[in-house]
């Protein structure tokens, strides 16, 4: 599937045409490196027009990102990069619109503004840098923050219940979303080209670690000796299977998703559950989405369903109304219904 | 009607009164449309409630429509000469807009046990003092209109509906107008129910009629002076909001930028949004936001990709904009907000009318941000200070505040059809494409306004945010820096005092007292002014449409006076912001604060305690 109305370039771009000149301030070791590195792989990989790639963001560490690519770029202000993201688009729908936030800018203070750019399917590609803290503001607990986590506003541990991104994008009748990890540069590039090509609204969700405020969060699945184990990486069409010798893998048992292990109990690769991201329902995935604690972390694209976007429906209601409406120029509108001459 | 007694008048004004839901606003507008189609000069006011129908038959769920007509009109009249009040709710509580010896039109089918001790009647209303006081008319609107459904096998329900008729059919008949305007209105409105077209014919001429039968009527005939100083051209009725909406679309067709408005339903303002959202046609991109914030929000995205971008609201949502109105500052986007102002504060009295957020626009935000602010004067002008404002935000790449407010909003008033070649021109700063030499904040020696590089063209890629940014684009926590950047945004917004005209004076310039007023207050003060020169008294008067920046002779102006008196629907917010300015002059006020506008009478009372206050 292609994007409508964002035209292709007429050369090939490397990832060099994409960097700027600008010093990068984050943290070293920070998982936005990563992000950044896998990012500016992306573009070449879309063939987009480079002067029409427009990045969007709000405010957070990850929200510097529109200074460290040279593109259009737009640094916003917290929470609303969604709704600036969503008038950029409106205003030119040949752009293609990058909307880069954490998960305090998407969830908390610009929940909104996300819930309603995903419902709406505006042709916008959202990522989500989720380090499960407030970083820019020295370590704050987010929305996504584990339930108990000590942090600096919850020195008692977090009475609050988190969001998970991807639930909160099928909730909201989401066409695309994608999770991935900082330190699997070529997953997020994959998902990343994936969700720019997407004609609809798609969301990434990065876990990314704040090595400062929130270290080794993710820790207990991104870990290279329990990776294999903690996740699954989903792909179209295959089997779930996962484990380093690909030897674990998900079956549905009626009522809920279950590991077995192939060649234990009977279980054959036919046992195991075949990906399909194009299924409208949602039930599937929001369960996948919903895995982790005895379940894998599901990564790849989950969900990638074709839907005709906000922006073509807009469009072709611009497109039906200036070639049929009943007023063509001012001075008929002007001059409209009930006048009279003095 | 040969034996009949036609009392001639300069103006009228009549004013429809009945429960939310009784077709006031309908009656009204019907009575306007015939009275200017006619030759008269007019202007509206809607009084209505907030809510949408409030228990019937309560004082809480009146709706007016007052409609002023005449020679020369600025405003919808200060009290009226026919009140109509379809229910016992509407008698009580409108009868104190009535003039002594109105003609007051009654459904007395409505007034029943019932219905008047839900207005809060203990007795029988019609006394023999206020007998005397007006002509009380008892019409039986609502038996007179069910007899016609019945006879043309309509429910009362369905028949109900078109009592409005039979009220509007007295007043044509009191006003010496005919039926076939609003005939040809009603058959093109439904035209493909001609039931409804049917009853509603018969239920108007059954009202008219009826007053032709009355004797008291005979008496009570007006015939009203037709405009006879109007301009020569093409004239259409306009409200407000709709005057807005138009005024943005021309702005557009003349930048050539595409429109778009990013709003979020709020009362008065929704019909901005409403309106545009018709237009598609003429390239009008509307998105109706998920609240206030993503509206300019929006708005801010669309300019930053080169629209002419467009938010509109009142005042809670111009606080909930606040913080987007400084990104707007900050990264110099051209932007139009509208604020239709109501009463505050919080959600105050969100039908009625005020002028109490120019602090807001003013001074509404975090930081040293200053932007333009403009206020139309009148429903009419609304047009040409939507389309003034979209020219100063694309022209000077600065966000622009349009205050207009409910009054102007929802009044209407007769509007002289401009051709679109007439109407200035509005180049926006645009880039060039592959211009190496392309700051993001490089500014023109004159205006100091910047350049508008759009995404989508080459070679001219660069980042805007709300962080403070150097002249030539990157990030800059330099102290010298932002105080340079601080000083040029302010200077670009006071240079556009350098586009716009002088302030004028009308009146008795020669006066002791200048009259000084600011948005949509005009109408009123104008008719006060003229009067008290008229009778005699020397009064000055000038009225400020150009709020930010003032225009550059109003310190000359204002020292020319021994008296000023400010006046304004708020508790002295400009008059706060000009004295600032000009502390050197001394200022008295005249405020209201209740959701009304002011009234003529009211204001001479005013005008004539200073004069003779030595």
């Amino acid at each position: 599937m292609e994007k409508h109305f964002v035209p292709k370039a007429d050369k090939e771009y490397t990832k060099a045409d994409f960097q700027s000149d600008q010093m990068v301030k984050w943290c070293p070791g920070c998982g936005d490196h990563a992000i950044l590195a896998a990012l500016l792989a992306t573009f070449p990989k879309t063939g987009y027009k480079k002067e029409n790639v427009c990045m969007v963001s709000g405010i957070g560490c990850s929200s510097r990102i529109p200074y460290y690519v040279d593109t259009y770029g737009f640094h916003s202000i917290h929470g609303r990069a969604c709704a600036i993201a969503t008038g950029v688009k409106l205003a030119n729908p040949a752009l293609s619109v990058w909307v880069n936030m954490g998960d305090g800018d998407s969830m908390a203070i610009g929940g909104n503004h996300l819930i309603h750019a995903v419902r709406r399917n505006q042709d916008l590609n959202i990522t989500i840098f989720n380090n499960e803290i407030y970083g820019l503001t020295k370590g704050q607990y987010s929305p996504t923050t584990k339930f108990g986590q000590v942090t600096k506003t919850s020195p008692y541990g977090t009475i609050d219940y988190p969001f998970n991104p991807g639930e909160l994008v099928m909730g909201a009748q989401g066409t695309f979303f994608a999770r991935t990890l900082d330190c699997v540069p070529n997953l997020s590039t994959d998902c990343m080209t994936r969700a720019a090509k997407h004609d609809g609204c798609s969301v990434v969700e990065v876990l990314q670690n704040c090595v400062i405020f929130n270290d080794k969060t993710h820790a207990a699945i991104t870990d290279r000796a329990v990776r294999d184990d903690r996740t699954i990486v989903l792909e179209h069409g295959k089997p779930m299977l996962f484990g380093k010798n690909k030897e674990k893998g998900l079956r549905f048992n009626g009522r809920q998703l279950e590991v077995v292990t192939l060649g234990e109990n009977g279980v054959t690769i036919d046992d195991i559950m075949v990906h399909d991201e194009t299924t409208e329902d949602t039930g599937i995935h929001m369960m996948l989405a919903h895995m982790g604690g005895d379940l894998p972390v599901a990564l790849g694209v989950i969900r990638n369903v074709k839907k005709v976007s906000y922006t073509q429906l807009y469009e072709e209601q611009m497109d039906e109304q200036m070639a049929n409406g009943k007023y063509k120029c001012m001075d008929d509108l002007l001059n409209s219904g009930d006048t009279w001459e003095v | 009607m040969s034996q009949n007694q036609i009392v001639n008048k300069e103006d009228l004004v009549v004013r429809f009164a009945g429960d939310s839901g009784d077709g006031m606003q309908l009656s009204g507008t019907l009575f306007s449309d015939a009275s200017a189609l006619t030759g008269n000069d007019i202007a509206t006011f809607p009084d209505y409630p907030a809510e949408i129908r409030a228990p019937h038959n309560t004082i809480a769920g009146v709706s007016g429509y007052q409609v002023h007509v005449g020679n020369h009109i600025y405003s919808s009249g200060d009290k009226c000469d026919i009140l109509v009040a379809m229910n016992p709710a509407a008698f009580k509580s409108q009868l104190k807009w009535a003039k002594k010896g109105a003609t007051v039109i009654v459904d007395i089918d409505t007034f029943t046990d019932e219905a008047m001790e839900k207005a809060g009647y203990t007795e029988n209303p019609f006394t023999d003092e206020l007998e005397r006081a007006y002509t009380i008319i008892k019409a039986p609107i609502t038996s007179f209109t069910e007899k016609i459904g019945d006879a043309k096998g309509v429910d009362k329900k369905t028949a109900d509906k078109s009592r409005n008729m039979f009220a509007l059919g007295i007043i044509f008949y009191a006003t010496h107008k005919t039926l076939d305007q609003t005939f040809a209105y009603l058959e093109r409105k439904f035209a493909k129910k001609p039931a409804v077209v049917d009853l509603n014919k018969a239920v108007l001429t059954e009202g008219y009629e009826y007053a032709d039968k009355l004797e008291v009527m005979h008496s009570h005939i007006f015939e009203v002076a037709k405009a006879d100083q109007m301009e020569h051209g093409r004239y259409r009725n306009i409200t407000g909001n709709v005057a807005t909406a138009w005024g943005l679309l021309a702005a557009s067709e003349k930048s050539g930028r595409r429109l778009f408005l990013g709003s979020y339903p709020i009362t008065p303002a929704t019909d901005v949004m409403v309106e545009l959202a018709k237009h598609k046609s003429l390239g009008a991109r509307v998105f109706q936001a998920e609240d206030e914030i993503a509206g300019i929000c929006s708005a801010i995205g669309a300019s930053y990709a080169g629209a002419l971008a467009c938010t509109s609201t009142s005042g809670p949502g111009l606080s909930l904009k606040s913080e987007a109105l400084g990104l707007a500052v900050m990264t110099e986007l051209p932007l139009v907000v509208v604020d239709v102002q109501r009463g505050g504060p919080s959600t105050g009295l969100p039908t009625k009318t005020e002028q109490s957020d120019l602090d807001q626009a003013l001074y509404g935000r975090n930081g040293e941000a200053p932007l333009v602010v403009v206020a139309a004067s009148s429903s009419a002008n609304c047009f040409y200070w939507a389309f003034n404002a979209a020219k100063i935000a694309l022209e000077h790449m600065t966000p622009v505040i349009l205050l207009t407010d409910g009054y102007l909003g929802n009044g209407s008033q007769l509007f002289k059809i401009p051709s679109m070649k007439d109407m200035p021109e509005i180049k926006p700063r645009l880039a060039k494409e592959n211009d190496p030499n392309y700051r993001p904040f490089r500014r023109d020696e004159e205006k100091f306004a910047r350049e508008w590089a759009l995404p989508g063209m080459a070679g001219l890629s660069h980042r805007v945010g709300g962080l403070e940014k150097c002249p030539d684009g990157p990030l800059s926590t330099d102290p010298e820096n932002h105080a340079l950047m601080t000083k040029n945004r302010q200077e670009k917004v006071n240079r556009v005092a350098n586009y716009i005209p002088d302030q004028v004076v009308s009146g008795n310039p020669d006066a002791d007292l200048l009259v000084v007023g600011w948005g949509g207050t005009s109408g009123a003060l104008t008719l006060a002014v003229e009067e008290m020169n008229n009778e005699g008294k020397k009064v000055a008067y000038t009225h400020f449409n150009y709020i930010c920046p003032l225009p550059k002779n109003t310190g000359d102006i204002l020292r020319k006076y021994k008296k000023i008196v400010v006046c304004e629907l708020n508790n002295g917010q400009f008059c706060g912001y000009l004295r600032t300015q000009f502390p050197e002059c001394p200022m008295t006020q005249y405020n209201k604060v209740m959701g009304l506008p002011f009234e003529v009478g009211e204001l001479k009372a005013e005008f004539n305690r200073l004069l003779e206050n030595k």
